[in-house]
């Protein structure tokens, strides 16, 4: 479920099609994404999920947004 | 009874900077700002001081109107980089264009400052307190900006813009708001002079927060989310959906917030009028030096909707669905 939203969130963002994007893509490296594509991903999963993310730079993989998810929603 | 824009005008210095003048300065690239901001040129004073700006744009607008300065009843300037602290801009414009009559004050919201200043114009107008209003943004930002600072000075630019403004009883301002945030003042800064004096032991001289200061991250968040917000209720609370909007003329900050915020309000990015790419960000003058080119080129005809939406330091935000 939280890996199918942030999926979504990171294919608007980027313009990527979901089946590019996996756990283990590299956000910025793998999607060409730059720092203001990150921190409007970031915006969005904060928005989604009801969360502050205090450290956007930890977030380098799909699965380190979902790990992070994870263990702050509530 | 409402306030209407009848006529728009524009002045920025002749000095134009190139993102490739800027990588001679500091350790950037037309690659990289283009990229980021949408930005590849500025104007840039080569000594004029807002005054001038904001004085040629007063004296274009009364030509265009077709008014006699004696005529005019009041004048209200946008800045956060005004020549002093005392006068103001509106009382050095008075006196330049001669408009004897007006009553003439500053109103100070960073890149908002426009849609504040259009926002005071509009109740004094509504009320029949005055009947017309020359309202301006200008800047000089450049004498606030750090220009060994590649992560700021590649933003901004010089310039003004304003329109000439009356009461109406048909077309112009069908909704409007204005908004601010203090609790984030800090996420956007510049211009700070700290308190020094003969009886304290304060350093003098220019304080490191004169030049201005950003976060990037919360400045990006804020300005796309309040725009968003805002800009839902101003139409919804004019019963008026996107489709029907000819244009949005957003304050000139960067390309990649409009495209969020184009995203997320489901107004095609096409519809969002721009010309960030030739001055940057001009603070307070953006909106109405954007609303004035998309005058000059005859995109907009009587009756169009336009959504001017500002955002900035404060933080502020002002929104207007204006009937043109």
């Amino acid at each position: 479920m939280v890996f199918e939203k942030i999926r979504e969130i990171i294919a608007e963002q980027t313009g990527k099609d979901e089946s590019e994007i996996t756990l283990e893509t590299n956000v910025k490296e793998d999607l060409d994404a730059d720092s203001l594509d990150l921190f409007q991903i970031i915006n969005d999963i904060e928005d989604e999920f009801d969360i502050s993310v205090e450290d956007p730079e930890a977030i380098v993989t799909v699965k380190d947004a979902v790990d992070f998810v994870e263990s702050h929603k509530n | 009874m409402t306030t209407r824009i009848i006529a728009t005008g524009a002045y920025a210095p002749g000095q134009v900077i190139t993102n490739n003048d800027l990588a001679k300065i500091v350790d950037t690239s037309d690659e990289w700002i283009t990229q980021r901001t949408g930005i590849k040129e500025r104007h840039i004073s080569s000594g004029d001081n807002t005054s001038v700006l904001a004085i040629n744009t007063a004296k274009q607008l009364l030509e265009r109107a077709g008014v006699e300065a004696e005529s005019v009843d009041l004048i209200i300037v946008a800045s956060v980089t005004p020549d002093y602290g005392t006068p103001s801009l509106g009382c050095m414009v008075q006196k330049e264009i001669g408009a004897v009559n007006a009553v003439a004050f500053d109103v100070t919201a960073a890149c908002s400052g426009f849609m504040f200043a259009l926002s005071i114009a509009d109740k004094y107008i509504r009320t029949g307190v005055y009947n017309n209003a020359i309202v301006i943004g200008a800047e000089t930002l450049s004498k606030i900006v750090d220009w060994s600072d590649r992560s700021t000075c590649v933003l901004f630019g010089d310039g003004a813009g304003g329109a000439f403004v009356e009461k109406s009883e048909t077309d112009g301002i069908i909704k409007e708001e204005i908004g601010t945030k203090g609790e984030l003042y800090d996420i956007l800064t510049e211009g700070y002079t700290s308190c020094s004096n003969a009886f304290n032991g304060n350093e003098s001289g220019t304080d490191p927060l004169w030049y201005v200061n950003m976060n990037g991250r919360e400045v990006f968040k804020f300005a796309t989310k309040s725009v968003v917000k805002s800009v839902e209720r101003v139409l919804a609370s004019a019963d008026v959906s996107p489709d029907e909007i000819a244009y949005v003329v957003p304050h000139q900050a960067n390309v990649r917030i409009v495209e969020v915020i184009s995203n997320k309000l489901k107004i095609p990015y096409e519809k969002f009028y721009m010309n960030m790419d030739r001055y940057g960000n001009t603070s307070s003058a953006s909106i109405p030096m954007a609303l004035n080119e998309l005058n000059e080129r005859g995109l907009v005809k009587r009756g169009d909707k336009i959504l001017l939406t500002g955002f900035g330091g404060g933080m502020t935000w002002g929104t207007m669905l204006v009937s043109w």
